[in-house]
Protein backbone atom coordinates (compact mmCIF):
# COMPACT_ATOMS: atom_id res chain seq x y z
CA UNK A 1 0.00 0.00 0.00
CA UNK A 2 0.95 3.64 -0.34
CA UNK A 3 1.34 6.26 2.34
CA UNK A 4 2.06 9.96 2.12
CA UNK A 5 5.31 10.58 4.01
CA UNK A 6 7.07 13.95 3.74
CA UNK A 7 4.67 14.80 0.87
CA UNK A 8 5.77 11.79 -1.13
CA UNK A 9 3.94 8.59 -1.97
CA UNK A 10 5.89 5.81 -0.26
CA UNK A 11 5.28 2.05 -0.54
CA UNK A 12 4.84 0.41 2.84
CA UNK A 13 3.56 -2.93 4.17
CA UNK A 14 0.60 -3.37 6.54
CA UNK A 15 2.86 -2.75 9.58
CA UNK A 16 4.21 0.50 8.18
CA UNK A 17 7.66 -0.76 7.10
CA UNK A 18 9.13 0.51 3.85
CA UNK A 19 8.92 -2.01 1.03
CA UNK A 20 11.51 -0.41 -1.22
CA UNK A 21 14.67 0.87 0.47
CA UNK A 22 15.41 3.12 -2.53
CA UNK A 23 12.58 5.36 -1.35
CA UNK A 24 14.33 5.92 1.99
CA UNK A 25 16.21 9.11 2.75
CA UNK A 26 16.88 11.28 5.79
CA UNK A 27 13.68 13.27 5.36
CA UNK A 28 11.51 10.14 5.19
CA UNK A 29 13.48 8.75 8.13
CA UNK A 30 12.75 11.78 10.31
CA UNK A 31 9.04 11.62 9.49
CA UNK A 32 8.78 7.93 10.43
CA UNK A 33 10.83 8.61 13.58
CA UNK A 34 8.39 11.37 14.51
CA UNK A 35 5.47 8.95 14.18
CA UNK A 36 7.33 6.61 16.57
CA UNK A 37 7.91 9.51 19.03
CA UNK A 38 11.64 9.47 18.34
CA UNK A 39 13.64 12.64 17.76
CA UNK A 40 16.73 11.80 15.74
CA UNK A 41 20.14 12.59 17.32
CA UNK A 42 23.67 11.80 16.18
CA UNK A 43 23.50 8.51 18.10
CA UNK A 44 20.22 7.57 16.41
CA UNK A 45 21.78 8.12 12.98
CA UNK A 46 24.75 6.01 13.96
CA UNK A 47 22.46 3.12 14.94
CA UNK A 48 20.37 3.52 11.78
CA UNK A 49 23.50 3.30 9.64
CA UNK A 50 24.67 0.22 11.54
CA UNK A 51 21.29 -1.51 11.02
CA UNK A 52 21.22 -0.66 7.31
CA UNK A 53 24.77 -1.90 6.88
CA UNK A 54 23.86 -5.22 8.55
CA UNK A 55 20.74 -5.51 6.41
CA UNK A 56 22.64 -4.88 3.19
CA UNK A 57 25.18 -7.52 4.15
CA UNK A 58 22.20 -9.85 4.78
CA UNK A 59 23.29 -10.44 8.37
CA UNK A 60 20.33 -11.14 10.68
CA UNK A 61 19.61 -8.59 13.39
CA UNK A 62 19.18 -9.59 17.02
CA UNK A 63 19.52 -8.03 20.44
CA UNK A 64 22.63 -10.15 20.97
CA UNK A 65 24.09 -8.59 17.85
CA UNK A 66 23.42 -5.12 19.27
CA UNK A 67 25.32 -6.08 22.44
CA UNK A 68 28.32 -7.05 20.31
CA UNK A 69 27.98 -4.21 17.79
CA UNK A 70 30.38 -1.78 19.45
CA UNK A 71 28.04 0.99 18.25
CA UNK A 72 25.61 1.03 21.15
CA UNK A 73 24.88 -0.99 24.28
CA UNK A 74 21.50 -2.58 25.03
CA UNK A 75 20.50 -0.08 27.73
CA UNK A 76 21.09 2.91 25.43
CA UNK A 77 19.35 1.09 22.59
CA UNK A 78 16.18 0.73 24.70
CA UNK A 79 16.40 4.37 25.73
CA UNK A 80 16.82 5.66 22.17
CA UNK A 81 14.01 3.61 20.67
CA UNK A 82 11.30 3.14 23.30
CA UNK A 83 8.49 0.62 22.81
CA UNK A 84 10.44 -2.26 21.27
CA UNK A 85 13.87 -1.10 20.08
CA UNK A 86 14.59 -3.42 17.12
CA UNK A 87 11.03 -3.09 15.83
CA UNK A 88 11.09 0.70 16.01
CA UNK A 89 14.66 1.25 14.82
CA UNK A 90 14.30 -0.97 11.74
CA UNK A 91 11.12 0.85 10.76
CA UNK A 92 12.96 4.16 11.01
CA UNK A 93 15.92 2.73 9.08
CA UNK A 94 13.62 1.72 6.23
CA UNK A 95 14.51 -1.98 6.42
CA UNK A 96 12.27 -5.02 7.17
CA UNK A 97 11.21 -5.93 10.69
CA UNK A 98 13.57 -8.65 12.02
CA UNK A 99 12.06 -12.13 12.12
CA UNK A 100 14.25 -13.43 14.95
CA UNK A 101 12.78 -14.41 18.35
CA UNK A 102 15.89 -13.34 20.26
CA UNK B 1 -7.32 -1.72 24.35
CA UNK B 2 -8.11 -3.59 27.58
CA UNK B 3 -6.85 -6.92 26.26
CA UNK B 4 -3.35 -5.81 25.33
CA UNK B 5 -0.50 -7.42 27.31
CA UNK B 6 1.47 -4.73 29.14
CA UNK B 7 3.49 -6.72 31.64
CA UNK B 8 4.61 -10.36 31.85
CA UNK B 9 5.61 -11.88 35.19
CA UNK B 10 7.33 -15.26 34.95
CA UNK B 11 7.89 -17.72 37.78
CA UNK B 12 10.69 -20.12 36.89
CA UNK B 13 10.77 -23.17 39.16
CA UNK B 14 12.90 -25.55 37.07
CA UNK B 15 16.50 -25.60 35.95
CA UNK B 16 16.42 -27.82 32.88
CA UNK B 17 17.74 -25.98 29.85
CA UNK B 18 14.47 -26.16 27.95
CA UNK B 19 12.54 -24.52 30.77
CA UNK B 20 15.14 -21.87 31.50
CA UNK B 21 15.36 -20.87 27.85
CA UNK B 22 11.57 -20.85 27.52
CA UNK B 23 11.40 -18.29 30.31
CA UNK B 24 14.33 -16.24 28.96
CA UNK B 25 13.13 -16.17 25.36
CA UNK B 26 9.63 -15.12 26.41
CA UNK B 27 10.86 -12.50 28.88
CA UNK B 28 13.26 -11.06 26.31
CA UNK B 29 10.61 -11.28 23.58
CA UNK B 30 8.29 -9.25 25.75
CA UNK B 31 10.86 -6.47 26.21
CA UNK B 32 11.53 -6.46 22.46
CA UNK B 33 7.81 -5.81 21.91
CA UNK B 34 7.72 -2.98 24.39
CA UNK B 35 6.10 -5.13 27.09
CA UNK B 36 7.48 -5.03 30.64
CA UNK B 37 8.82 -8.33 32.01
CA UNK B 38 10.14 -9.77 35.25
CA UNK B 39 11.31 -13.24 36.32
CA UNK B 40 10.96 -14.75 39.82
CA UNK B 41 13.39 -17.64 40.30
CA UNK B 42 12.21 -20.21 42.81
CA UNK B 43 13.17 -23.74 43.85
CA UNK B 44 15.37 -25.33 41.16
CA UNK B 45 14.94 -22.25 39.02
CA UNK B 46 17.51 -20.66 41.37
CA UNK B 47 20.23 -22.72 39.66
CA UNK B 48 19.88 -20.46 36.62
CA UNK B 49 21.06 -17.41 38.60
CA UNK B 50 23.84 -19.02 40.66
CA UNK B 51 27.24 -18.01 39.36
CA UNK B 52 28.75 -21.47 39.81
CA UNK B 53 25.85 -23.41 38.31
CA UNK B 54 24.29 -21.42 35.52
CA UNK B 55 26.57 -22.59 32.74
CA UNK B 56 26.11 -26.23 33.73
CA UNK B 57 22.38 -26.67 33.26
CA UNK B 58 21.22 -29.83 31.53
CA UNK B 59 18.41 -31.01 29.32
CA UNK B 60 16.30 -33.75 30.96
CA UNK B 61 16.79 -37.11 29.25
CA UNK B 62 14.84 -39.15 31.80
CA UNK B 63 11.07 -38.85 32.04
CA UNK B 64 11.00 -36.79 28.87
CA UNK B 65 9.10 -38.69 26.15
CA UNK B 66 9.96 -36.05 23.56
CA UNK B 67 13.62 -37.15 23.67
CA UNK B 68 12.50 -40.33 21.85
CA UNK B 69 15.05 -42.52 23.60
CA UNK B 70 14.22 -45.29 26.11
CA UNK B 71 14.07 -43.94 29.66
CA UNK B 72 16.65 -46.49 30.83
CA UNK B 73 19.09 -45.30 28.18
CA UNK B 74 18.52 -41.71 29.23
CA UNK B 75 19.66 -42.61 32.72
CA UNK B 76 23.02 -44.03 31.67
CA UNK B 77 26.09 -42.03 32.70
CA UNK B 78 27.01 -39.39 30.15
CA UNK B 79 23.78 -39.49 28.14
CA UNK B 80 22.41 -36.32 29.71
CA UNK B 81 25.72 -34.53 29.14
CA UNK B 82 25.82 -35.64 25.52
CA UNK B 83 22.23 -34.57 24.82
CA UNK B 84 22.95 -31.23 26.49
CA UNK B 85 26.07 -30.71 24.39
CA UNK B 86 24.13 -31.41 21.22
CA UNK B 87 21.33 -29.06 22.18
CA UNK B 88 23.75 -26.26 23.08
CA UNK B 89 25.42 -26.67 19.69
CA UNK B 90 22.08 -26.29 17.93
CA UNK B 91 21.24 -23.23 20.01
CA UNK B 92 24.57 -21.63 19.20
CA UNK B 93 23.79 -22.07 15.48
CA UNK B 94 20.64 -20.00 16.03
CA UNK B 95 22.72 -17.35 17.81
CA UNK B 96 21.05 -18.07 21.15
CA UNK B 97 23.27 -16.70 23.92
CA UNK B 98 24.57 -18.90 26.77
CA UNK B 99 22.71 -18.56 30.09
CA UNK B 100 25.10 -16.01 31.64
CA UNK B 101 25.09 -13.74 28.61
CA UNK B 102 21.32 -14.10 28.26
CA UNK B 103 20.90 -12.88 31.86
CA UNK B 104 23.05 -9.83 31.08
CA UNK B 105 20.93 -9.09 28.01
CA UNK B 106 17.72 -9.44 30.03
CA UNK B 107 19.00 -7.16 32.79
CA UNK B 108 20.24 -4.54 30.31
CA UNK B 109 16.86 -4.73 28.56
CA UNK B 110 15.10 -3.72 31.76
CA UNK B 111 13.79 -7.18 32.70
CA UNK B 112 13.78 -7.43 36.51
CA UNK B 113 15.30 -10.58 38.02
CA UNK B 114 14.19 -11.72 41.48
CA UNK B 115 15.21 -14.59 43.77
CA UNK B 116 12.55 -16.30 45.92
CA UNK B 117 13.31 -15.72 49.61
CA UNK B 118 11.77 -18.97 50.82
CA UNK B 119 13.74 -21.10 48.34
CA UNK B 120 16.97 -19.16 49.00
CA UNK B 121 16.60 -19.88 52.72
CA UNK B 122 15.70 -23.50 52.09
CA UNK B 123 18.79 -24.15 49.97
CA UNK B 124 20.98 -22.12 52.42
CA UNK B 125 22.12 -19.77 49.65
CA UNK B 126 23.74 -16.39 50.17
CA UNK B 127 23.63 -13.20 48.15
CA UNK B 128 27.20 -13.77 46.93
CA UNK B 129 26.12 -17.05 45.30
CA UNK B 130 24.05 -15.11 42.81
CA UNK B 131 24.78 -13.09 39.68
CA UNK B 132 25.32 -9.36 40.05
CA UNK B 133 22.35 -8.60 37.80
CA UNK B 134 19.92 -9.94 40.42
CA UNK B 135 17.55 -7.13 41.49
CA UNK B 136 16.85 -8.63 44.89
CA UNK B 137 15.55 -11.50 46.99
CA UNK B 138 11.84 -11.10 47.66
CA UNK B 139 8.78 -13.02 48.86
CA UNK B 140 6.02 -14.27 46.59
CA UNK B 141 3.82 -11.57 48.12
CA UNK B 142 6.30 -8.91 47.02
CA UNK B 143 6.28 -10.46 43.56
CA UNK B 144 2.47 -10.39 43.33
CA UNK B 145 2.55 -6.72 44.23
CA UNK B 146 4.61 -6.18 41.05
CA UNK B 147 1.41 -7.05 39.13
CA UNK B 148 0.40 -3.45 39.58
CA UNK B 149 -1.37 -2.62 36.34
CA UNK B 150 -4.08 -3.80 33.96
CA UNK B 151 -2.77 -6.10 31.28
CA UNK B 152 -0.38 -7.95 33.65
CA UNK B 153 -0.04 -11.70 33.15
CA UNK B 154 1.60 -14.32 35.37
CA UNK B 155 3.14 -17.46 33.95
CA UNK B 156 4.49 -20.43 35.91
CA UNK B 157 7.23 -22.46 34.26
Amino acid sequence: MKKLIANREIDINEEGYLVDFKQWDREICECIAGECNVVMTEKHWEVVEYLQDKHHKEEPLSIRGIKKSGVINIKEFYNLFPGGPLKVSTKIAGIPKPKSCI
Amino acid sequence: MGTKVKKMLFILSKATIENVYAAFVMANGARMEGIESEIFFTFFGLEAIQKKKLENLHVATVGNPAMHIPTMLGGLPGVEALATKMMKKEMEKLDMPPVGEFLEILSDSGCKLWGCKLAVDMFHLKEEDFIEELDGIITIGDFYSRADQDGTHLLFI
